[in-house]
């Protein structure tokens, strides 16, 4: 079995792709499966101290992370349609209802 | 051997997968890559012998989330000829704090197996022949140490679906 070093490696590198994503795309839908990304990159952090530990914890709070991410993406996702609905687009540049 | 064989192979997909994800122009290819990524952890899942939650991210994760974001990109118009990514600066200095961050992130990994007793690295797992069945002692966590997380949790699934039928319905009287 390798050192535990690998899988928090990986799940680095998926952590910090989700993080580009959010930060440079357009399309809100893109930023919001972005997110979901980093929530399933911390995932494999729990699931792999869990199973070095011989811990069930880090699974139990994995589990919890995946309801938080279908909680989350079914809010994000109502939000998207209501603004769809009023500005026809998606494009994250163009919500500025707040902006002065 | 076998171990890391597996390990480099899922792991190697949902990296791959995960930079095809952000860059796509599509949002429906888009979602399809995070959906091989999401498969490929689930793999991951699978060799850290975590058999509960690798049903529960195929389940929860490929069978419902992704099917409400690709429900979603089908039913908004998409502007697929606008430009989808920044312009500007943004995009190079996200890349370029990503870089220092993976680069900070994999120094300290390395320098962390110099530590005493190999630091926080733990070469040794548990032995895999030594494990509870996972299911059995998940349930146990679950419904022992953490009941009050996991009835807030359904609180929470509750509120969330009160506020997206809220905020997806169509406003009549305004």
């Amino acid at each position: 079995m390798m050192p535990i070093g690998h899988y928090l490696f990986l799940s680095l590198a998926l952590f910090l792709i989700g993080a580009i994503g959010v930060v440079t795309r357009r399309n809100v839908i893109i930023v919001l499966m972005s997110i979901e990304l980093i929530l399933n990159a911390v995932n494999i952090n729990l699931v792999a101290f869990s199973r070095y530990f011989g811990d069930v914890a880090g699974q139990v709070f994995a589990l919890f992370i995946i309801t938080d991410a279908a909680a989350e993406a079914a809010v994000g996702l109502g939000i998207i349609i209501a603004f769809f609905r009023n500005r026809e687009t998606l494009l994250a540049d163009e919500m500025d209802l707040l902006k002065w | 051997m076998l171990d890391s064989v597996i390990f480099y192979f899922f792991a190697g997909i949902a990296v791959i997968s995960a930079a095809l994800m952000i860059t796509r122009r599509n949002a429906i290819h888009s979602a399809v890559f995070l959906i091989t990524t999401l498969l490929a952890t689930a793999g991951i899942f699978l060799q850290l012998r975590a058999e509960f939650v690798f049903v529960a991210q195929i389940i929860l994760y490929v069978g419902g989330i992704m099917v409400l974001f690709i429900f979603v990109i089908i039913l908004v118009r998409t502007d697929i000829s606008l430009p989808q990514v920044r312009s500007g600066p943004q995009k190079w200095i996200a890349l370029l704090v990503a870089l220092v961050v993976g680069v900070e992130g994999g120094v300290v990994l390395w320098l962390a197996r110099k530590l005493p007793g190999q630091g926080l690295l733990l070469p040794n797992p548990a032995p895999a022949d030594k494990l509870p069945p996972n299911t059995e002692e998940l349930a146990r966590g679950l419904f022992g140490a953490y009941l009050l997380p996991f009835e807030i949790a359904s609180v929470l699934l509750l509120v969330a679906m009160v506020g997206a039928v809220v905020m997806a319905k169509k406003r009549t009287d305004a």
